[in-house]
């Protein structure tokens, strides 16, 4: 596959979570439209590490395989925060009873 | 049109529609399940980039770990009802305004990109596959590995002390 087309793709789906992030208002919900982010970000890596390997591959035969580790570690990053992130709803639920983000607005006063 | 490109399309339709499903839905429950399948579709694009460490890791992290956690926190809590009331709906239309305009810079940038001649390389090549990425990950990125699971662990205490009662 041209390397165009895995761009658009994630490019698309970056824009749909980066759209849910700004109109949604429930936590949970702009929580998940960041996990969508990193994933089209991670198929994004791995696209371009195979273009890479396809590229080098004659020279060097594990060429564009830091891509790989590299979306190995994202979602371990990812999954780090998404326990913490859902520790801090869980607070935030118990506080105010709601997770309405536009309820978080108590340091404007 | 092969296989392989079929696949490709059938699987980034997948992929695009369950991420606007996880965006318009109205309970949260459902946006989670139209997450899973977006989970899907994307580790049918690495199964078919021949990424198969990260196609099966995908799922079982991200649909198997993370998915669960969020349906817990959701059931647990009793947010199954629509708790949004919509108040200001030019909000609403000023971020899907944002996010359309983003797509239209990304795009405006990329479309005249020399990059016809680039090709991702599907179902071929074995740099995705289990033993060349562990020998990877545990010849030159061990450091890294190990400072991953010291940063496990302080997620892992603070969870617990930010989730704790008072």
């Amino acid at each position: 596959m041209p390397i165009n087309y895995y761009i658009f793709l994630a490019v698309a789906l970056f824009c749909i979570g980066v759209a849910g992030v700004l109109t949604r208002r429930n936590a949970i919900i702009i929580f998940m439209c960041i996990e969508l982010m990193l994933n089209a970000v991670n198929l994004l890596l791995v696209a371009f590490s195979k273009m890479h390997y396809k590229a080098l591959a004659a020279n060097q035969p594990d060429a564009g395989i830091n891509g790989q580790i590299f979306v190995f570690f994202i979602m371990v990053v990812a999954a780090a925060e998404v326990s913490v992130g859902l520790a801090i709803i869980v607070m935030m639920y118990r506080n105010t009873h709601s997770i309405d983000v536009n309820f978080l607005n108590r340091l404007k006063h | 049109m092969s296989i392989t490109q079929i696949l490709f399309w059938i699987l980034s339709i997948m992929a695009i529609l369950g991420a606007l499903m996880v965006v318009v839905s109205k309970s949260p429950v459902y946006s989670v399940l139209w997450l899973i399948m977006v989970f899907f579709a994307i580790s049918g694009h690495y199964i078919l980039l021949n990424a198969q460490f990260l196609a099966i890791v995908n799922l079982i992290v991200y649909a198997g770990a993370i998915m669960v956690l969020f349906l817990f926190v959701i059931m647990l809590m009793n947010l199954n009802a629509d708790t949004e009331p919509q108040k200001n709906k030019w909000l609403k239309i000023a971020g899907v305004i944002a996010g359309g305009a983003l797509l239209l810079v990304f795009v405006g940038a990329l479309k005249n990109a020399d990059l016809k001649s680039q090709i991702a390389e599907v179902n071929h090549g074995d740099i995705g596959l289990i033993h060349n990425l562990g020998l990877a990950l545990f010849n030159d990125y061990v450091i890294p590995f190990e400072i991953s699971s010291v940063l496990f662990l302080s997620a892992m205490v603070g969870a617990v002390v930010i989730g704790k009662k008072e």
